[in-house]
């Protein structure tokens, strides 16, 4: 059976393994924005050696590019981007900690294989729902990369920002599981 | 008798449809999503769908785009044969009017370089269309298209031997190997015939035909609704989670081609389908 679940950030290794495909989340607490370009970024510094521009250890990154907000707004619209263009980048930051990642779309068997190897849990957002999302979002802070524009990395404060499990710790798939339901041969 | 347009008038009404379009989604996408609901199994089907339709009012009411991503701004002018413009270079007016609505109107720039990813930082250039058409007036479209759509969205040179069951067959593949990503509930554009880019133009223009509107042509017609039964027995579903709207509506253009050539494009649309036009 499907739950709903409250998560505070940062998470930790019981709050990820007690979720499975198809629960719906409400996130609490600090997560971080990183797309395409920011992504590409963080892995060259893995690379180098060098430390990240914050600590990826039990944090949530949200795949999105915000509009820009307009005045006495803290952010414009912000729903989720596809998230299968990060996966190359993925796994690395999962070793690192990373526990949670917010998008849409499918991810790859590699990721899907990390996501159970270190514990890590992709939760979607609703696609195109980015008004509707952006009320969840209650203060920003761009951290790094702030040239990138939209693709900058920023430090989210969430209230019951909603997310359902798509790919849980345990190998499960829900676009899989939903296919199998509805589908008509 | 030709009739005088100042190009500035063009930059003003592409500003203002860049804003609308990305604010106001079209009554006929909603009334479209409220048939969905009616008919979607799935529970969280009709929750997603739920979900946005309460996003097109938040995003109509407090003036916020509908999604973050505002696109690449695609236009279409169709400009009377009897319409002399004046004041200035046309593709340098559009083009301000593309920097001015998304400046002012405080959307996302998704402009890049292909390599260095360099954001061009004002959302153009405007991917610009222009055709002449009798009359003395000026038609102007904004299509803001996403990335996410686009990116699943396929050209096939197909063997003419492929044939229509061929055509059926890579349409059905294109939406069923997109699944989640492009945003479902999607719309599907389909351009058959034409030259190769050609073809992917009609899918595009296809797009901007309101839904629930039939093709004009009776065997398109049918074959738009046969092909929608089929992708939504797919079961992929609003977002993909599972269920019976998959895609909204088939829209398909067709044109003559070469006798060597069975040229067909699919160009998928999210359900943030928008699209704003103005008379000039």
């Amino acid at each position: 059976m499907s739950k709903t679940v409250t998560l505070n950030t940062p998470l930790t290794d019981d709050q990820v393994t007690a979720l499975k495909i198809g629960d719906r989340v409400l996130i609490h607490g600090v997560i971080y924005t990183a797309r395409d370009a920011a992504h590409k970024r963080l892995i060259d510094l893995l690379d180098q050696g060098r430390p990240l521009p914050f600590e990826v250890k039990g944090q949530i990154i949200y795949y999105v590019g915000p509009s820009p907000a307009k005045p006495g707004r803290v952010i414009g619209a912000a729903g989720p981007t596809t998230s299968y263009r990060m996966d190359p980048y993925a796994p690395r930051l999962m070793e690192l900690g990373l526990k949670g990642m917010i998008g849409k779309g499918k991810r790859s068997q590699a990721v899907k294989e990390a996501m159970v190897r270190y514990k890590a849990v992709y939760l979607g957002a609703t696609g195109g729902a980015g008004a509707l999302i952006a009320r969840a979002i209650k203060a920003v802070e761009v951290v790094a990369y702030e040239d990138l524009g939209p693709e900058a990395v920023r430090r989210l404060v969430v209230e019951n920002f909603p997310a359902v499990v798509i790919n849980d710790a345990h190998g499960g798939d829900l676009y899989e599981e939903g296919l199998k339901k509805y589908r008509l041969e | 008798m030709i009739r005088e347009v100042k190009v500035e008038r063009i930059a003003e009404a592409v500003r203002n449809l860049c804003i609308e379009a990305n604010e106001d989604l079209g009554q006929d996408v909603l009334a479209a999503f409220h048939r969905a609901k009616e008919a979607e199994p799935s529970p969280v089907g009709r929750d997603i769908l739920d979900q946005l339709i309460e996003n097109a009012r938040i995003a109509r009411e407090e003036h916020i785009p509908i999604c973050q991503d505002t696109g690449l701004a695609v236009i279409f002018l169709e400009i009377g044969q009897d319409v002399h413009l004046t004041g200035g270079d046309l593709r340098e007016a559009v083009n301000e009017g593309v920097r001015r609505g998304y400046g002012e109107g405080y959307l996302r720039k998704s402009s890049c370089h292909p390599f260095t990813r360099a954001n061009t930082g004002d959302n153009t250039p405007a991917v610009l269309y222009t055709e002449i058409v009798p009359g003395d007036r000026v038609r102007i479209w904004v299509v803001p298209k996403g990335g996410g759509s686009e990116n699943m969205s396929r050209l096939f040179m197909l063997p003419p031997s492929a044939g229509l069951p061929g055509v059926k067959e890579k349409i059905i593949e294109t939406v069923k190997e997109a699944g989640p990503n492009p945003c479902p509930p999607t719309i599907i554009g389909v351009g058959i015939g034409g030259t190769f880019e050609q073809a992917a133009l009609q899918a595009k223009k296809a797009l901007l035909r309101p839904l629930g509107s039939p093709n004009p042509d009776p065997e398109l017609d049918s074959l738009e609704k046969e092909l929608l039964e089929k992708i939504n027995r797919l079961g992929i579903g609003p977002q993909g989670l599972g269920g019976r709207t998959t895609s909204l509506a088939v829209h398909i253009r067709l044109l003559p081609c070469h006798i060597a050539s069975l040229p067909l494009a699919v160009n998928i649309q999210c359900h943030a389908s928008r699209h704003k036009e103005a008379l000039v």
